[in-house]
């Protein structure tokens, strides 16, 4: 594979950039894997990569019923943060964040981390003296947080909605310095490219329909393309995870929701950050590309469709009015939706399963692709080793009749409650 | 916008109910014996179908009683809306 450089751009240049090589191949499925991963998003592709990478397991092949990125890890808000309460996800998700400092060298592939910062707005006494909790949690756990009063905040977001007759007033926020956004699709790509370097078959177009399970033992997978025998299999398949668990005969503590997000025409620079609204569920940022990016609410009712609700995107921007008026003045380019599953306590799970040789990864909720590279190292690790990595020791499945809930919101058994 | 006809009120827009998810699972029976098991699955474990799902919704903003829709989670066709005491087949 030829190296990504300025040099190998301008050599390009000189041919039009018609003879770049192919950045990933698209191979006919063998008959055997030593490794499975189903679902070729973010989190399959980062899998397949640092089984690779990490663990020098090259026989493994992903299959994706779609295209590569063409679900949620294309359709997120490229949200990137650490800024957990809890241990267990503290500690998982700022591992995380050491990959993502990386990532684009590692990948050679650009992937844009921008680390500009998040800051969670406060509008009462009550969530500053929780921001207060939250942060020093997160300082204990080596991660970067500052509480900022009613001036700080004024001073990085001038364009907040700081006048005297507002029902939520801006009391302080919460900020972590070191969080930021990426290039979601160049993530996937660059993670897909170093995967097929390395000898991982990406199959796209290629429907799971069934598992060969034989004595509480995984043997392989059913797909429209041909049966394919596997030593393990991963699953990694995010909002269709109940419907690839009822083929097993499994119950989960999942349920399938749409969230959706939307994006506004592109302004000049405006908001340096990632910013949330601490009185609705709303959160926004500027793209490169000058579009105001924001997200909010899930519509609410379990759901598959790719696809959202009019009220739901009205109530969310009624949010974003409250907290920053000019967003009146801008046009809306698009909606779209991702379906999510989430998980009963909020936090993800990745495990092993009761049958031997099936993995699980699922339980995201609306977080999946700032866990990205440490869902993918974690899940490598666990099918490597066949057993959970320290850093994923918390994130079991069985948590939920043990009582070991990581409730990092509080939400109880109904995440989809906005 | 999905539009929910209540069995009492009629049909109205879905900003006027709330929702209360799977319809079909059942709490243990009170003052028995509950398996950790039974209460996981009443508590946590859901089958989350990808077509026909029974839910329930709350009228909030109208009658506000509870009631039992069928609708498809992939194309949110409403099939069959009842009373919560009584049976969607």
């Amino acid at each position: 594979m030829h190296k990504y450089s300025v040099f190998s751009l301008i050599k390009n240049a000189f041919s039009n950039h018609q003879n770049w090589e192919v950045a990933w191949k698209d191979p006919t499925p063998k008959s055997e894997y030593d490794v499975v991963i189903i679902g070729g998003g973010g989190h399959g592709l980062a899998t397949a990569y640092y089984l690779a990478k990490e663990h020098n397991i090259r026989n493994v092949a992903i299959i994706e019923k779609g295209w590569i990125g063409g679900g949620n890890v294309g359709r997120n808000t490229t949200i990137i943060r650490s800024n957990f309460m809890y241990d267990a996800n503290a500690r998982f998700n700022e591992f995380g964040m050491d990959l993502w400092r990386n990532l684009s060298q590692e990948l050679n592939f650009n992937v844009m981390f921008s680390p500009r910062g998040i800051i969670n707005l406060a509008h009462s006494d009550a969530q500053m003296n929780a921001y207060a909790r939250r942060g020093n949690s997160m300082r204990l756990n080596g991660i970067d947080a500052k509480l900022l009063d009613r001036d700080e905040v004024k001073k990085l977001i001038p364009m907040a909605d700081f006048s005297d007759e507002v029902r939520f007033p801006i009391f302080g926020g919460l900020m972590q310095p070191s969080a930021g956004t990426a290039r979601h699709d160049a993530v996937a790509w660059g993670y897909a490219r170093q995967a097929d370097d390395m000898g991982v078959d990406i199959i796209q177009h290629c429907e799971v329909t069934g598992f060969d399970v034989v004595n509480g033992k995984i043997k392989g997978i059913r797909t429209s393309r041909g049966d394919i025998k596997a030593k393990k299999v991963g699953l990694c398949v995010a909002g269709s995870t109940n419907i690839l668990a009822e083929k097993l005969n499994m119950t989960l503590p999942i349920e399938t929701h749409v969230l959706q997000a939307c994006v506004s025409e592109p302004v000049k620079p405006l908001l340096d950050g990632v910013v949330t609204f601490g009185a609705g569920h709303f959160y926004i940022s500027q793209s490169d590309k000058g579009e105001m990016v924001m997200g909010g609410d899930l519509d609410g009712y379990n759901s598959y469709a790719q696809r959202g609700n009019l009220p739901t995107i009205q109530h969310v921007l009624t949010g974003g009015l409250a907290l920053f008026p000019f967003l009146s003045r801008l046009k809306m380019l698009r909606t779209w939706g991702g379906i999510m599953d989430m998980s009963m306590d909020g936090s993800p799970i990745i495990d092993k399963t009761h049958i031997e040789g099936l993995y699980l990864n699922c339980g995201w909720c609306y977080g999946g692709f700032k866990s990205t590279p440490v869902s993918g190292w974690t899940f490598a690790h666990t099918i490597a080793q066949d057993q959970v990595h320290e850093l994923n020791s918390e994130l079991r499945l069985n948590r939920f009749s043990t009582g070991h809930l990581l409730d990092e919101k509080g939400l109880g058994t109904k995440t989809w409650i906005g | 916008m999905l539009y929910i006809k209540c069995p009492y009120c009629g049909l109205r827009a879905q900003k006027e109910f709330s929702y209360g998810g799977d319809a079909t699972v059942k709490r243990p029976n009170i003052n028995e014996e509950v398996s950790s098991e039974d209460w996981d699955n009443f508590v946590y474990m859901r089958k989350s179908p990808r077509g026909k799902h029974i839910e329930l919704w709350q009228h909030i903003a109208g009658c506000r009683q509870w009631i039992k829709v069928q609708r498809d989670t992939a194309t949110h066709e409403i099939f069959q809306t009842a009373k919560v005491t009584e049976e969607i087949r």
